[in-house]
């Protein structure tokens, strides 16, 4: 296994903690919002944006930039939080989601917010999106590369496997999915919702090159993104092990904490266990 | 008045009750969610009768024809998703596989219009009502509070053919009662006037009937009629209000394109020439913010219904 600097890892985990604690400060504020499925994607979005994508905070329409598209849009906080610090728009904006007028709308909009690359929130679009983001790069021999977080919700909808049969037939191999793999969806565990599993063999039989990592782990993430680039004549999906809510105990694996927003109580018990105020 | 005069329920509670009532009376009630169904309440059909919900997760083209196939077999389906993508995503199916053939699935759409808040414009759908109505053998209807939703839902199970049954998230004021029964396509005068006929549907009855109220000490007499069918239109209570008043007003949470109002304005172009104004939210996309501000955002106030009657009212006679 690839071996990363300490600081690097002690760095990320840093930034991931920070994030977190965004995302409970902005989804109570505005008092509602998606924290599960924003806590669960933190650590691979953290690991994207400070250490894999190839992008400048000062030029966010930069022709040649790497691509990332939250297909799962309600995870947006997390999104915000990291764009945010890494300098795309100032910190305090963070503030403002969801209320009238702001950047930070409740699902992302690309043409108000920089560094937001699809506009999304209707579950099982954003692969189709990043495969068309593939291939103008291709057809403009770029060499950027499009990165889309999917939620296992999305395996659902029949549009993503259009996606995925799309992506392996033109060999887009500048594309890489991730599977924000949290057991959840809205109603109740993917499971007994609808079964998806076998998930990684579905994946291989439409093409895919496939990896499952524990999401949580930035030498598994960080390793996996990196090989994902160097996988050639076909796309690559990482399955990302997650919790949803991960990081604050009492949204560990909660349904009840898909769509709704901490309480004064809940934020600040959050905020105990997270290290205080962002 | 005030908007706090009147008691604020939930559709979606309503809707619900109505919905269970029914599975106890009909073993041919059938339900299909799409993940929300703790959203839209058809969990508590679920609770009740699992063996007739089903749920097909986040795929709503699914829901669409798996709910076909189901009334092609002698069911009546119920199919509830949020109005966004219970409509848009799925316009392809409910033509092809519903409205064609003409089958008994009702579409209960929840969370319509800008009122969802701060889910932002892809939640917020604005032309659901436009595309439904497009269809032919489709029946569309907005009930005004929660009250009339209960009513709308015994109505539209007991007709054989396919209904789109549209509400929004918020609580809404209590101004019918759930006694008595609907009559699809019939519109219901709430107060009689002779200045100016306010038409509103869904959540913009109460507000035409707070506007009445202001116009009254304006010496000014409001026709407030509830529209709650959409399709089919109600054209004798329209032309009649149109041709007794003089002038119209339509308002409604939906966008003025191919909205409530157009439709009304067309019945009116054919058969009763009067001025007329239409409320309803411009030709662009919703946003985030809070329900109540956006409602002001878009122009959606009682005060905006009077200023449109106003004008409406200037106009007469020029
Ligand atoms: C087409 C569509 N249908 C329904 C919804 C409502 N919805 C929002 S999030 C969600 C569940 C998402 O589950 P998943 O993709 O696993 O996200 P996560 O659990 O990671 O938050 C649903 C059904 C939606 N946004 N889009």
């Amino acid at each position: 296994m690839a071996v990363y600097d300490k600081r690097l890892l002690k760095k990320l985990e840093r930034k991931a903690n920070l994030i977190r604690r965004h995302v409970v400060r902005m989804t109570h504020l505005a008092g509602s919002g998606h924290p599960g499925g924003s806590l669960s994607a933190v650590e691979v979005i953290v690991a994207l944006y400070f250490h894999i994508l190839n992008i400048d905070p000062k030029k966010p329409k930069w022709e040649d930039r790497d691509r990332f598209i939250l297909s799962k849009g309600h995870g947006c906080p997390a999104w915000y939080a990291a764009l945010a610090e890494r300098g795309f728009f100032s910190v305090k904006d963070l503030d403002t989601l969801r209320k009238l007028g702001s950047k930070l709308q409740g699902h992302p909009d690309m043409k108000v917010c920089p560094g937001v690359e699809a506009s999304t929130g209707s579950e099982g679009q954003g692969l189709s999106m990043g495969v068309g983001m593939a291939l103008a790069a291709r057809l403009d021999r770029k060499l950027y590369h499009t990165y889309v977080m999917v939620g296992d919700g999305e395996m659902d909808c029949g549009q993503t496997w259009e996606a995925a049969m799309a992506a392996s037939h033109f060999h887009v191999h500048n594309l890489t999915a991730i599977v924000d793999r949290n057991m959840l969806q809205l109603d109740g565990p993917t499971a007994q919702i609808m079964s998806i599993e076998p998930l990684a063999d579905k994946w291989k039989a439409f093409g895919w090159e496939v990896e499952e990592i524990d999401g949580h782990n930035f030498t598994e993430i960080l390793k996996a993104l990196e090989r994902s680039k160097d996988v050639k004549g076909k796309p690559n999906v990482i399955i990302a092990h997650t919790v949803k809510g991960k990081g604050v105990s009492f949204m560990e694996g909660a349904v009840g904490f898909h769509g709704k927003a901490p309480s004064k109580e809940e934020y600040e018990q959050a905020m105990k266990e997270l290290g205080g105020e962002p | 008045m005030n908007l706090s005069d009147f008691k604020l329920e939930s559709q979606r509670t309503y809707w619900a009750k109505a919905l269970v009532e029914l599975g106890k009376e009909r073993q041919d009630i059938v339900v299909v969610s799409a993940d929300l169904s703790t959203s839209v309440k058809t969990s508590l059909f679920a609770e009740e009768f699992p063996e007739r919900h089903f749920n097909v997760g986040i795929a709503e083209q699914n829901m669409m024809s798996i709910s076909a196939g189901l009334a092609a077999c002698g069911k009546t389906v119920f199919a509830s998703t949020f109005a966004a993508f219970g409509t848009g995503r799925v316009y392809d199916q409910i033509r092809q596989s519903i409205a064609y053939p003409k089958l008994p699935v009702n579409i209960i759409a929840t969370h319509a219009g800008i009122t969802v808040g701060g889910d932002g414009a892809t939640h917020q759908i604005v032309e659901d009502m436009a595309l439904m109505r497009a269809l032919p053998n489709m029946t569309v209807i907005v009930p005004a509070d929660a009250p009339e939703t209960y009513r709308a839902i015994k109505a539209v199970a007991d007709y054989d053919g396919p209904a789109y049954v549209r509400m929004g998230r918020a609580n809404v004021p209590t101004i019918t009662s759930d006694k008595g029964k609907f009559k699809i396509g019939k519109a219901t005068v709430l107060r009689d006037g002779e200045d100016v006929s306010l038409i509103g549907t869904g959540i913009m009855v109460s507000r035409c009937l707070l506007a009445a109220s202001i116009l009254e000490k304006h010496k000014i007499s409001a026709r407030v009629i509830d529209l709650s069918t959409i399709k089919p239109l109600d054209h004798k209570t329209v032309i009649k209000a149109a041709r007794e008043t003089g002038g119209v007003v339509t308002a409604e949470e939906h966008s003025v394109v191919v909205g409530m109002g157009s439709e009304v304005a067309l019945c009116l172009t054919e058969t009763a020439h009067v001025p007329m104004k239409r409320v309803g939210i411009p030709d662009v996309f919703g946003q985030s913010g809070d329900s109540d501000e956006l409602m002001e955002e878009y122009g959606l106030t009682p005060e905006n219904i009077v200023e449109a009657a106003h004008d409406v009212i200037a106009r007469k006679g020029r």
